[in-house]
């Protein structure tokens, strides 16, 4: 077996009564892409707001890259090499492209803590460089986010992850909001990762974007993991019966 | 195809046909209102607002009137440049004119001078202390640290206690004035030294918005700081997903603004030689105003220092105006509060052409 990237132990959060996610088991391996599929509601982008520390876990334990992890918030994570296409995309709306690209680990010309001065030059420059490399297409990267289309919002939202060297991609729901072709651009960012050997979790409701990417499938039902599948080994039937219940059973025991 | 390097495809875009910026937008209503002013002087008392028509003054413009504007509005506008940032931020600030009052009381009592026309200073705060005649730069320091003192607890409050700035800055907009009417026990603080005088004194505070709004316009403009001002009035939330540690920047813009308002309260001081516990009052509204009227969104995300000082003038321009009509001082304020509902209408209505697809 291939070096564990991401495993979580237990993960459990719950918001009051509301159970989101219950005990969940996970890893993903180096150079492994893996989906996570299960009906609205399910508990998936909470999964990913524990892995990033958007918020804190109820409990359950995350090692990442070797070691256990308790990351303090999304910072932290993101320094360690977790990047994230977040489902509402966290992009700000009334600044520009370069801007939200680099929100948070902006190009300095001087560094003078809070106060340091922006290499403007630089962002731009770097944002064009990933907007081409991704084949996302922007008319004017000084528009406001404000301005654009829901695809194209989804499409910075995308590039802002390919701009930075990771260790670990995640993406909730990356192509909800896009056109025929800008989705099979994506898919090809997708496949561009994988040839890389860069590991990706991708949380999708398209059984056949899953089926056409994807090594393993994890399927979410009511806060549990309930189906942890090879995508060899099973067809989008099994899955959808996963997904509705009409089938059960316990994650780790399909595996093997 | 000179766009070219600005995008990578989809939709074609016309740089001529992007909207101006609301900067200038502000700046068409600054000339606007001043031809209104100008019109309606010849018309009504036929006199010139802006030129100058006394035979014995070898000036284009009124000079003395322009004067009177840009001093009037420099003292309002230096607070109003950290209102703004808190405002771009979506938070809001109430407190400013009553840091100026608590600031003013005490910078004064440490900037009196011993002898004043050979007797005893009458005002002194600290005779017993013996703390007069002192150095410039003791009041300024402790000038200061009020301003900083009381702008961070502001920004504890929004940050970590998560009550709405409006409250918070409420809090303390009434407690700062208490404190300054605590202060000497409602008494004024007279006769500072020379040297304190010297820094409100003539066009001084002019210079001193000047300067400040340059500095933070640049700031906000090209540096982080700023940056994140705007990432976290557009969404704080994507803000905090990013990585930024919004707390510890909200603490600092807070900060900055009571800073901003201590520098007020020192120049003001300065200028009228006294410090009252009154001194202020209203401040908070006139510098919201200023930033409003200047196309800074209440919403937070949107707006400018450059804005701002001509939200300033535009401000300064309407209240000489109204003396300069010689009309009464009450319609002076009503017209004010009028300006400020119109400019926050006026914004919401460019808000909802944006979202809308404008
Ligand atoms: N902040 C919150 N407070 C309370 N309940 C929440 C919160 N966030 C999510 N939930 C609940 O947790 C459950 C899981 O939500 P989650 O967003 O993880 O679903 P999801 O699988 O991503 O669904 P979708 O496919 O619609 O994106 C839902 O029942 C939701 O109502
Ligand atoms: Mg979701």
């Amino acid at each position: 077996m291939t070096r564990q990237v991401l495993n979580t132990e237990g993960l459990t959060k719950h918001y009051g009564g509301v159970h989101a996610l219950e005990e969940a088991d996970f890893e993903i391996h180096a150079g492994e892409h893996v989906a996570i599929v299960g009906d609205n509601g399910a508990g998936k982008s909470t999964f990913v707001r524990q892995i990033t520390a958007v918020e804190q876990r109820t409990r359950g334990k995350i090692w990442f890259d070797g070691n256990e992890v308790n990351f303090a918030g999304p910072l932290e994570a993101r320094e360690a090499g977790i990047e994230t296409v977040f489902q509402n995309l966290a992009l700000a709306d009334d600044l520009d492209v370069p801007d939200n690209l680099f929100l948070g680990r902006e190009k300095f010309l001087l560094n003078l803590g809070p106060f340091s001065i922006l290499d403007y030059g630089g962002m731009r420059k770097a944002t064009l460089d990933a907007l081409m490399k991704t084949g996302v297409k922007i008319p004017s990267i000084r528009n406001t986010i404000r301005r654009m289309s829901g695809g194209q919002r989804q499409c910075v939202a995308i590039a802002r992850t390919a701009t930075f060297h990771s260790k670990l991609t995640i993406m909730d729901e990356p192509t909800a909001a896009l056109g025929v072709q800008e989705t099979s651009q994506v898919e090809n960012i997708i496949r561009t990762l994988k040839k890389a050997g860069e590991p990706l979790i991708l949380i999708s409701h398209n059984m056949r974007q899953v089926f056409d990417l994807v090594d393993r499938i994890v399927v979410f039902r009511r806060g549990r993991i309930v189906a942890n599948l090879n995508k060899e080994d099973t067809d989008q039937q099994e899955v959808v019966a996963y997904i509705t219940g009409a089938k059960s059973g316990n994650g780790q025991a399909n595996l093997t | 195809m000179k766009n070219k390097a600005d995008g990578t495809g989809g939709a074609t875009f016309d740089r001529s046909k992007r909207t101006l910026p609301g900067e200038l937008n502000v700046f068409f209503a600054l000339v606007l209102i001043v031809t209104t002013f100008e019109a309606l002087g010849w018309l009504l008392i036929g006199d010139s607002f802006l030129f100058n028509t006394r035979e014995n003054v070898d000036t284009f413009f009124n000079e003395a009137r322009l004067k009177i504007i840009i001093l009037q509005v420099s003292i309002v506008g230096i607070i109003a440049l950290g209102v703004t940032q808190v405002i771009i931020t979506g938070g809001i600030d109430l407190s400013s004119g009553s840091i100026v009052g608590v600031t003013a009381m005490v910078t004064m009592s440490f900037a009196q001078v011993s002898i004043v026309n050979g007797n005893p200073n009458p005002k002194a705060i600290f005779l017993e202390q013996g703390w007069l005649d002192l150095p410039i730069i003791v009041p300024l320091v402790i000038g200061l640290a009020c301003g900083i003192a009381t702008g961070m607890i502001n920004g504890l409050l929004v940050a970590y206690t998560r009550i709405p700035p409006f409250i918070a800055t409420l809090g303390m907009m009434v407690a700062a004035r208490g404190a300054a009417k605590w202060w000497s026990k409602g008494r004024p603080i007279s006769f500072p030294t020379d040297e304190y005088a010297a820094i409100g004194k003539g066009l001084m505070p002019v210079l001193i918005f000047i300067a400040l709004a340059i500095l933070f316009a640049l700031i906000l403009k090209f540096t982080r700081y700023g940056k994140h001002c705007y990432a976290i009035g557009s969404n704080v939330e994507a803000a905090r997903m990013s990585g930024i540690n919004v707390e510890r920047h909200l603490v600092l813009v807070y900060t900055i603004a009571g800073t901003l308002a201590a520098v007020a309260a020192i120049v003001l001081s300065s200028k009228n030689l006294t410090a009252q516990a009154g001194m202020g009052v209203m401040y908070e509204l006139d510098a919201i105003a200023m930033a409003v009227i200047g196309g800074v969104s209440l919403s937070g995300g949107r707006g400018s220092i450059f804005g701002t000082v001509i939200g300033a003038l535009i401000f300064g321009v309407i209240i000489s105006g109204f003396t300069f009509l010689k009309l009464d001082a009450y319609y002076q304020e009503m017209a004010k509060g009028a300006i400020i509902v119109g400019a926050v209408v006026l914004d919401q209505w460019r808000q909802r052409r944006q979202t809308l697809g404008g």
